[in-house]
């Protein structure tokens, strides 16, 4: 049994303009210890996936339509608010992209980071922040106990990240969600920051959810991609078979879009055309508009995530899989 | 003295956090915009900006029901003979607060004038002095604001404390001390007064977004271009400033209206024989226990009066600020 | 902290000199005060001229309020129109305002707040738009009609309370006086931490709050009240200097004698002395007031560092 698995997630914000379908089927799991990385544009539904898995999404105008979260055997969405509640947390916790507007700016870091014991451990005061220099201490920050009651705003911003790391870690929870957690972050601070992360992981092998736009972060450290294009997963594979062949045009655009050394002075490769509107998502495929390899039953047929490896650990949504993959 | 703090601007408002934000935000962006992910850009486009606001006010009915009002306050306060026949000053004795009859659907007031005749005639004091002040101080206050704020330095430092000396002195207090020696049966010295208090509102408003737009690349680009000063401050950095201008003196006419009508309940604002709401309720609040239909019936006029200007500069103001929507 | 508080007394003085001298001037203008002196009567003109001599009156302007000025730092107020020493009226009139300010406040905060959190939770619906009307409405009704309408309606025509306050003012009396100065100051604190809430609760930090798994109510006491009541709270701290000046209506209308009551009889007899000695009093109650402001602000919020 893996520790999450995701059934046909389906989630739509309704809204005054209309309803945007923003997750449309999304199935996926993971192992403790192992990591998935959830690859896409802006508004894939990678973001509101996670969210839906922890609970956080705001409902409304959101609303989750179907599907299942399977965590450790339970169906999250089946469970009371209370009962959620305690999950989150304790039990799968979440990093987020911007740490200085993800920390309150006006509670000190050890407050925050003490919060954890003193609401799901019912620890005291004390004790709780003699936890959070312990923590802190853990994701290497120099001088924890002096800098313990420091505000966010008095850290740097790779700092700030390690102490949003220290906690999701502070319970020690089976699963953690990072959504772009390096994003915000100097280039020279992500890989810091994205090591400690692995790290940790292996460390309480923790189930990994790496939620990124980011091709280049997700090669040294995930096991498996998915990659997502208008609520939906189009290519599903471990990591190594995407980058050697992607087996999705999509999949295909954005390998092509990283910038690499031996292509010097040529013109970058991008994607043509815009993500999909998500209240008027096209027939068929939603990638047609933009795929240079889009026949006519592209527009009249979704495709369903074909297997494209026997055991079904490589999927793609593509009538042409074969061809992509044969090209690539 | 520290800034106003702004919390807005200490926490960077966040790229790509919320997933739902983004989904909207990039779906919007698709139907604005159909050329390309230019997406919806700063305040810093003034005419977009204005006809957004236009777009959206006329869908809101606070707006629609305010402006109406306004509209037939101010027809009747030029023309108040369209639905009053009678004249504010004729009075009988012999009427004193007798109650509602016909051709007198108000009744009649202390002096045995007819309350409605006396209502429909104090909108123009109300509306006159509400519009005149407000021009005025919105006139002052944004060209002394706006000039302490684009040229700073010691300009900007004297000005702020003039403008700290007259936020020092409690409003209607200066008032009764200020009024209370010119005797006058004109509106100009109210109108004066509330100008001379009123002014430093509106020059921290035209001060702050002035030295923001100032900081506007474009602007910083215009001056690097070797723009002069004068046409800096009309084309690029005044149009920036407007906005929150007029929303202030929207909302400052409402309560420009209700500081006149205080003044004149006080005795040192308007003064007989000019027909003013205020020193109407002042009048009738002696006999509140005999006759309060005196009191309502002016006061009611004056609250609508107030409550349609505030509407306004708070429909105005939701449609100006981007923030807000 | 300390020189930021020194570097803002030393720039409140300009202010402080400023405000009191445009008042000074504007109370000088009122007309002589030796005539208002002897009232009806037509003073002796040796007797005229010893006390203009006395009062400084023959001086020019400013050496008048340099005098005087010098004169209230030694805690002479001078006297009133009836031969009371100023500082005992003061003693008598300020103890009444800041109670009724206090009740007013109180108000303020108990019922701006608790609407404005409501309404900002509930951001649309219908508690949301009720609660923006009704302040819209407040705000709308001067204090002078919304005071004497109360005091009609549950003073005379419900009889369930006294239509004037007693010269003692005891609190259970301030209660409907300090409803009605509180009023319209209610509807923006209510408006503000309405705004101020609605910004708060998309704020990503809450996000974080609500992905800890913390309980709803420690989401909202700790994490969203304590930062979007940070500008409520400075809004109420300014609100205090302007409330008393403003209860020269609220104070007309109950009959308590307070500040502003005194203040306003002091004009209307030309009583000098009266007047800019209250007028002094309430400057650097509002200035004070707003210095004590900016430095709550400070720590309330970490961010603000004062140097």
């Amino acid at each position: 049994m893996p520790l999450l698995e995701v059934r046909d997630l389906h989630v739509e914000f309704h809204t005054r303009d209309g309803v945007a379908k923003a997750v449309n089927g999304v199935s996926y799991s993971v192992d403790a210890g192992e990591t998935l990385a959830v690859l896409g544009e802006s508004g894939s539904g990678k973001s509101v996936t996670a969210q839906a898995i922890m609970g956080i999404l705001d409902i409304p105008p959101g609303k989750i339509t179907g599907g299942e979260i399977l965590f450790q055997g339970r169906d999250l969405l089946k469970l009371k608010e209370d009962e959620r509640r305690k999950v989150r947390g304790a039990e799968m916790a979440m990093i987020f992209q911007d740490a200085l507007s993800s920390l309150n700016p006006v509670l000190s870091v050890g407050d925050q980071l003490g919060e954890m014991f003193v609401v799901h451990r019912g620890m005291s005061k004390k004790d709780a922040k003699a936890k959070a220099v312990e923590l802190m201490d853990r994701v290497r920050i120099p001088a924890a106990k002096e800098r313990v009651g420091q505000y966010p705003h008095q850290f740097s911003g790779g700092m700030r990240q390690r102490i949003m790391i220290a906690m999701a870690m502070a319970l020690e929870p089976a699963l953690i969600i990072a959504d772009e957690p390096t994003t915000a972050l100097d280039v020279t601070v992500q890989a810091q920051v994205m090591d400690l992360l692995a790290e940790l992981q292996q460390e309480f092998h923790m189930g990994l959810i790496l939620i990124t736009h980011d091709l280049g972060v997700v090669a040294d450290v995930a096991d498996k991609i998915a990659v997502m294009y208008a609520g939906r997963i189009v290519e599903h594979a471990p990591v190594h078979d995407i980058y050697k062949a992607p087996a999705h045009p999509y999949t295909r655009g954005l390998l092509d879009s990283i910038p690499r050394l031996d292509q010097k002075g040529e013109e970058l490769y991008a994607i043509k055309g815009l993500p999909p509107n998500l209240m008027a998502i096209p027939p068929g495929c939603a990638f047609n508009p933009r795929c240079p390899r889009a026949q006519d039953i592209c527009r009249t047929d979704e495709p369903p995530l074909f297997r494209v490896t026997e055991d079904g650990a490589r999927r793609s949504a593509c009538h042409f899989w074969r061809e992509t993959l044969r090209d690539a | 003295m520290p800034e106003p703090y702004d919390p807005q601007q200490a926490i960077a408002p966040s790229g790509a956090g919320g997933g739902m934000d983004l989904a909207m935000s990039e779906a919007e962006t698709l139907e604005k915009t159909p050329g390309g992910p230019l997406g919806t850009g700063p305040a810093g486009k003034p005419r977009s900006l204005w006809s957004d606001a236009w777009h959206q006010l006329r869908r809101n009915p606070v707006f629609l029901v305010s402006s109406l009002l306004i509209l037939f306050l101010v027809l009747i306060s030029i023309w108040p003979q369209l639905i009053a026949s009678g004249d504010p000053n004729e009075c009988h004795l012999a009427d004193r607060q007798l109650g509602s009859s016909p051709g007198h659907p108000f009744g009649f007031d202390n002096q045995g004038c007819d309350v409605y005749t006396r209502v429909v005639y104090g909108a123009r004091a109300s509306i006159t002095v509400g519009v005149c002040a407000t021009i005025g101080a919105a006139l002052l206050g944004s060209l002394l604001g706006g000039l302490a704020g684009f040229f700073g330095g010691w300009w900007d430092a004297l000005l702020s404390r003039i403008a700290d000396i007259f936020f020092g002195i409690p409003v209607i207090l200066g008032g009764l001390v200020l009024l209370q020696v010119v005797v006058s049966t004109t509106v100009w010295p109210v109108v004066g007064f509330i100008v001379l208090l009123g002014w430093p509102q509106v020059s921290r408003i035209a001060r702050g977004s002035v030295i923001t737009a100032k900081q506007n690349d474009y602007v910083q680009a215009a001056r690097a271009l070797g723009a002069s000063n004068g046409r800096m401050l009309l084309r690029h950095v005044a149009p920036n400033a407007v906005a929150p201008v007029i929303v202030v003196a929207t909302i400052a006419l409402g309560t420009y209206i209700a500081l006149e009508a205080t003044l004149s309940f006080l005795g040192v604002g308007l003064r007989p024989p000019t027909v003013s709401w205020g020193i109407d309720i002042a009048n009738a609040a002696q006999s509140i226990r005999n006759a309060p239909h005196m009191l309502l019936w002016p006061a009611g006029a004056l609250s609508i009066t107030v409550l349609a200007f505030i509407m306004l500069g708070d429909a105005v103001r939701d449609a100006l600020d981007p923030k807000l929507r | 902290m300390g020189r930021y508080v020194i570097r803002r007394l030393i720039q409140m003085a300009p202010v402080f000199i400023g405000s009191t001298f445009l008042i000074f001037m504007m109370v000088f203008a009122l007309g002589d005060p030796v005539a208002a002196l002897f009232g009806d009567k037509a003073p002796d003109p040796a007797t005229a001229a010893r006390i203009r001599e006395e009062l400084y009156l023959d001086q020019p302007l400013w050496k008048q309020y340099l005098h005087y000025m010098g004169q209230i730092f030694q805690g002479d107020f001078g006297t009133a129109f009836n031969g009371q020493p100023v500082t005992e009226l003061m003693a008598a009139a300020y103890p009444v305002t800041l109670r009724l300010t206090m009740v007013a406040i109180f108000i303020e905060l108990v019922v701006g707040i608790t609407l404005g959190v409501l309404s900002g939770l509930k951001r649309g619906h219908f508690i949301d738009s009720s609660v923006l009307v009704l302040t819209l409405v407040v705000i709308s009704i001067p204090t002078f009609v919304s005071g004497y309408v109360l005091q009609y309606l549950f003073g005379v025509k419900w009889d369930v309370i006294r239509p004037t306050v007693s010269v003692d003012a005891p609190l259970n009396e301030l209660i409907l006086p300090g409803i009605v100065l509180a009023l319209v100051s209610l509807a923006y604190v209510t408006r503000l931490t309405r705004t101020s809430i609605a910004e708060n609760v998309r704020a990503d930090y809450l996000r974080t709050a609500v992905a800890k798994g913390l309980p709803r109510r420690r989401i909202i006491t700790r994490h969203l009240l304590r930062n979007s009541l940070i500008p409520v709270v400075t809004f109420i701290g300014t609100d205090i200097g302007s409330l008393m000046g403003g209860a020269i209506v609220t104070e007309t209308i109950f009959n308590i004698h307070g500040v502003g009551y005194q203040i306003y009889q002091g004009i209307l007899r030309n009583n000098a002395p009266t007047v800019v000695g209250f007028v002094t009093i309430l400057v650097i109650v509002f200035l004070i007031a707003n210095l004590l402001v900016d430095l709550l602000y400070a720590v309330l919020d970490p961010r603000i560092r004062y140097a």
